[in-house]
Parts: structure tokens; sequence; C-alpha cells
């Protein structure tokens, strides 16, 4: 449904050119959830955000790539047909509802906006879909909150709003940015079951980008890995978290620790994360991984098979412990 | 709410603490002993700032800290659990209550006495981008505690921080360089060795590691172990992160609102938790393992937490628990040992059957 492939985003800044995505490819399926998982300065966050052109531009760049979706390149499209797929096929759910909400106007215009903009719908006909809307995502007293604005509203309430700004036009995607990372665990929790209940409901696809590999086991269909602006690992949940193929992915993995396990002891990943800011030769996780051999120097690795719907980016077969002679 | 049935119940509380607790807990020294502590901060309004009202930001906890060990301290932001580690460390006035440190009362020490106790009790900060000067440079930041309270000349400062500087991980190269020019990870190692420099018996980890990206997070954490071996040192780790919590400490007391709602060993507390605030939460962290998930039985609290100025009468989770019975919603529960150490205050919970 969606294609993105050599997806490269730069921003030149008076200190010099930031590479943040380094030339990307992933699809996304009808009614999929996919997961996005890095760090911050992976490049998750850019990317999604190049695909809409979101990023201010300048400073930012989209250097190269393509974006396919419903047969059309976002990357190219003009600015009036982007905002038709921006709010309507495609929602958006940011990080922080504070700042991503508008202060000065209500809950039930804010819905209504995006609803009389994408549809032909009337005031009359926003105020009941927007009510809709609210209760569909679990707001009680809707009617009330309709009048309310932003601040008003707690945390998780105001992500709720978001949530129902974003499906207001039902899109075939919504994008969700680390949608619970300002969020307590508890309200989390909410928040994590009304997502699964709405796909349950609407089979919209979801691309769901945060740093918690805790939250993204219990919600994901597949999960890409990002490391240094570019993919490392991707692979269906299951597989990802009990064969993780890149040493990045295990890294990970064993360097956090489990509620539902006995203290054991944390594995770390040595050093610091890449800088951006020069341009990237070979691997970028090279001088933090404990594989690393000449070629991972010198040669950047490609995404290729290793299992059924798995690639990882990596010299080195971790299964069979001796540098990777087929690629 | 009933604010002298709260002093009230935790003066009771207090009482079992030190004797209801079998043998080999009795050998165990303890360091820091909090009774009854509150903060709240006062709201004002109008031209005359009147008073009207006050946020109960810690409302009344009692717990021992045992020397050489690691309490956890979780809850959810507006909790109370940073408000209780300033105010033991006498970085805020405690509204009531007491707080000991090696038998002394801190909150009846002022001035000089308390500034000669200050390098036995030291802090590290959730923000490294913050809590360290940007115009002074790692060196100076590191010896400003050495200099503050006059241990050693201009030769042995300088020897001292280039041992802090490699026992935290980092290069004494790194002493003439400023924040900035470090990472994350980086920056909370130089807070770590300006915390320790004064060979503290005991530090308030703060969210040490919330500001940090998921792979630098268990080198900080690796490290604040090793150095707790290295130097004998006693933790408050206050987190919201229940799954590192689990893995530090080594016993964990939750808060809600300005209370402590059970406090019990790590495995009790995370095996068989009895308080339905504690049960709620334990369901709401996610595992990362998608077998675990697709298993697990999940319990979702309704609403928001309550604001602490206005706090629910009774137990202050009523509002939100699952179980809640008319007491809870009048009666402020009782803090009690339910056996072995296990604290819990809840109307609903029996004794242990051992």
């Amino acid at each position: 449904m969606l294609e993105v492939s050599n997806l490269a985003t730069e921003f030149h800044t008076p200190d010099g050119v930031v590479h943040a995505v380094n030339g990307i490819d992933f699809e996304l399926r009808q009614g999929e959830f996919l997961g996005v998982v890095g760090e911050s300065g992976s490049g998750k966050s850019v990317t999604m955000m190049s695909l809409l052109r979101l990023i201010p531009m300048p400073p930012g760049k989209i250097v190269s790539g393509s974006a396919m979706f419903d047969g059309n390149d976002l990357l190219e499209m003009d600015t009036s047909d982007l905002r038709k797929v921006r709010g309507g096929q495609i929602g958006f759910i940011f990080q922080d509802p504070m700042t991503s909400l508008n202060p000065v106007l209500t809950v039930g215009k804010q819905i209504g906006e995006s609803l009389k903009l994408h549809t032909n719908a009337t005031t009359r006909d926003a105020r009941r879909r927007s009510l809709e809307l609210l209760e569909l995502v679990g707001i009680p007293d809707a009617e009330q909150r309709l009048k309310a604005y932003p601040h008003e509203l707690s945390g998780g309430m105001r992500q709720r709003v978001m949530i129902a700004i974003a499906l207001a036009c039902s899109p075939k995607v919504i994008i969700a940015d680390e949608p619970t990372t300002a969020l307590d665990v508890t309200i989390q929790a909410q928040i994590i079951e009304i997502v699964r209940d709405l796909r349950a409901k609407l089979g919209t696809a979801v691309v769901w980008i945060t740093h918690d590999l805790g939250v993204v086991a219990g919600l994901a269909d597949r999960v890409i890995v990002m490391y240094g602006g570019r993919i490392v690992e991707e692979a269906r949940v299951g597989d990802l978290y009990a064969q993780p193929h890149h040493p990045y992915t295990r890294g990970l993995l064993n360097s956090i620790p489990r509620l539902d396990q006995k203290g054991t002891d944390l594995e770390t990943i040595e050093g610091q994360p890449p800088s951006l800011r020069k341009p990237p030769v070979g691997c970028s996780f090279a001088p933090r991984c404990q594989y690393a051999f000449d070629r991972c120097l010198t040669d950047t690795p490609q995404l290729t098979a290793v299992g059924f719907e798995h690639r990882a980016a990596c010299w080195w077969d971790i299964e069979n412990e001796r540098p990777r002679d087929d690629v | 709410m009933t604010s002298e049935s709260v002093s009230e119940e935790t003066a009771e509380g207090a009482e079992p603490a030190s004797s209801v607790d079998t043998a080999d807990r009795a050998d165990r020294e303890v360091l820091v002993s909090v009774r009854g502590l509150k903060k709240h901060f006062p709201i004002m309004k109008g031209v005359f700032r009147r008073q009207v009202g006050a946020v109960r930001a810690v409302d009344g906890v009692s717990f021992d800290i045992y020397k050489g060990e690691t309490l956890g301290l979780v809850g959810e932001s507006g909790s109370g659990k940073s408000t209780t580690g300033k105010v033991i460390l006498q970085l805020e006035q405690a509204t009531e209550g007491t707080a000991t440190f090696d038998g002394i009362e801190l909150t009846e020490t002022t001035g000089e006495s308390l500034r000669k106790l200050r390098p036995r009790m030291q802090m590290i900060f959730q923000d490294p981008h913050s809590s360290l000067n940007p115009r002074m440079t790692v060196a100076s930041i590191i010896a400003e505690p050495l200099r503050e309270h006059g241990k050693g000349n201009a030769e042995s400062q300088r020897k001292r921080i280039d041992e802090l500087l490699s026992q935290v991980g980092l290069s004494p190269m790194h002493a003439n360089r400023y924040p900035h020019e470090f990472s994350g990870g980086q920056r909370q190692r130089i807070g770590i060795a300006r915390a320790i420099a004064l060979n503290p018996d005991f530090v308030v980890c703060d969210e040490p590691i919330a500001a940090l990206d998921v792979s630098i997070q268990a080198q900080v954490v690796n490290l604040l172990e090793e150095l707790q071996d290295e130097l004998g040192l006693t933790y408050l780790f206050i987190s919201h992160d229940l799954s590192m919590v689990r893995h530090i400490a080594d016993r964990v007391a939750v808060m809600y609102l300005g209370h402590i709602v059970e406090l019990a060993d790590v495995d009790a507390l995370y095996d068989d938790p009895q308080h339905p605030y504690t049960q709620a939460l334990n369901s709401a962290v996610p595992v990362p393992d998608p077998v675990v998930e697709a298993g697990r039985q999940r319990q979702i609290l309704e609403g928001d937490i309550p604001s602490p100025s206005n706090p629910p009468p009774g137990c202050v989770f009523n509002t939100r628990c699952p179980l809640a019975e008319e007491r809870c919603r009048t009666e402020v529960p009782e803090w009690r040992d339910i056996g072995d150490g296990h604290y819990v205050a809840c109307h609903l919970v029996d004794h242990k059957t051992t």
C-alpha cells in the first residue's frame, strides 16, 4: 500500500550537513501494524515526517527516494494534492499532545476542522461525527468535552483527542510518532488498549514509532529496527524477538531489563550512538560492534534476507559465526 | 480529607516497622529512617498571596533504608517520589515528620552541622544537561564538592579528579573539557563522579536514566551497581521504570499520590504484589517478548491520577481501584506489615499465609 525506496534526508545546518536518513526501503501493507524502533537520532521520526514532507525545508532536504502511496509518489506530488493525503488518507499522531493541539480552539473545532477540510461535511455533520469519534476513543462525557480546550484535559485525554483527529477522515494509514512516550504507564496502557480495539474495528494500517521494545512486542505485526539513519533489521515480530540477527538488535534486547524476570545481568552496548554529521561510510554500528571486521568499516551492508520475511543489514553471519560471503 | 487521621495512622504504622521484622532483617543496620514524612506546598492566591490550599506532594510516608541496599521508589508522575528524595536530603524542608540518617535527626539539623553531614549524602539528578554548569570544565565540576568541603590541596584534588574520572569510565584526558562536548550518557557519568567525590554513604538517584537512550541506560545502571559494590554505597533509586527497578533494587516501595501503598522485597513485590495499584502497575508495563505479551492478562485502570491538591478521602487510590468498597472511600487504610517485611496499605489485603 505504501512503498518507500531509497529515501534519504539531510539537514543543512550552519555547522554542516546532518545525514538523518541514509537510504531507506520499506513497505507497509494493507491493515498492517508496523513498529519502527530506534533510539534518538536513528532517523525514525525524520523518515516518517519526510514521507509527508512535514520536515522544515530548508534546512531539511529530501535528497533522494520515492514513496508510492496508492499509485502516486508522495515526494513528487504537488502541494495541494499532498494536503488531501495529509490528515485525509494518512493520519498523524504526535508525541506531545500539548504542543500539537491548538490551545485556543476547542476540541470540537479541531476535530471538525479536518472533517470540513477533507470531506464535504457541514458544521452539523462534523459535530455529529466528532461526537462519535470522541466516544470511539473512550472519552467520557463526549458532549461536554467537545466544548473543552486542550488545557482542560489531562495528558491521556489529550492523546485520545489526537487519535480522534487522526481517525476523523477514516484514513487508510495512521502514523503515530512516540504516541505514549510522554504518558504515565497506566495511561499508556489505556491508550494501547484503545489502539488495539480500534484496529480490530477499523482495520487501519498503523506505523508506530517508538524507542520502547516492550510496547511494539504486544502490538506490532512486523518491526523495523533503525540505527544511524538506516534500517538494520526487519522481521515479523515473533522472529525479531526470538531470533534477532543484527548485532545491534541483539545488544538492545539484552540490555533491557524485563519486568517478568529476576535480576539478570544487563549486557551493554559500549560506546555512543553515531554522529550524523559525518557522511556515512561502512556500517554505522561498526564502531560499537563486537563482530566488526575490515569490511564493515568501508562497505555499507545492504538489507539481505536471513529468513522468511526477515532481513538484516550486516556483513557478519551471526548464526554461522562467520562473514557473510553470499552477498 | 482528615489530615489528623493520616498522621495517626502513619505514626501507628511506623511502630511495627522495626519490631515486626524477621530475625535476619533485624541484623541489618538501618542507615536512613523516615517516619510520617510530609511535604505540602502552599497554593497562594489573590493580591495578598493568601494561602488557599496545599499540594500534598508527600503525605505521610514511613520506611527504612538498610545500609548497603538499594531501595527502589517507583510511581507515576506526580506521585511525590522525587519530593521524598529531596526532603530526605533536606533540599526541601519537611512539613511534618522525621528523617534520620545514621541516627542523626535531619529535620532538626540546620546550618553548619547540616553542612558537615552533606558529604555523606549526595544526589544524582535526572537531567544531565541542566544539572551540570555549562561554563565549568569537568575538572572544576567534580572538584567543586572537594573545594567546598576543604578536602586536600590543589595537587591532591587533581589526583582525585583523575581517579574519579577513571572510576566512572571516563578518561583523565576529559578533565579540561566542557559539558556540551559530551553525550548524555557521558554527562551522567560526570554527575555520578561529582556525587561520589566526597565518599558518601548514601546517594539519592533521582531518575538517573530517564533522559538516556535505551542502549546507554544499561551502561549507567551497571556503573551504579559497580560503584555500589566498590564503595559500599546505599541507594535510594527513584524511577518510573519498573523493569529497571526490578533489576537494580533489593526492596521496592510503590508511591501513589503522596503515599507509599506497598513496600516489599523486590521479588515479592513483582511476583506477588498485594496492593491493587501495584498489581495494575505491573500489568501495565509491556514486556519485550511477543509470546509473553500475547498471553498476558491486562488490567487497565480507569481514569487519571487525582490532583494532589485535592486528594480523595479514605484510601487515595479508591477513585481508580477496581475493588474499592464503601470503607475505602472513608477510612484511611493502615500501613502494616503482612509478614516477611512486606508492607501494604489496603483494607482488602489479609495477612500473608505462609
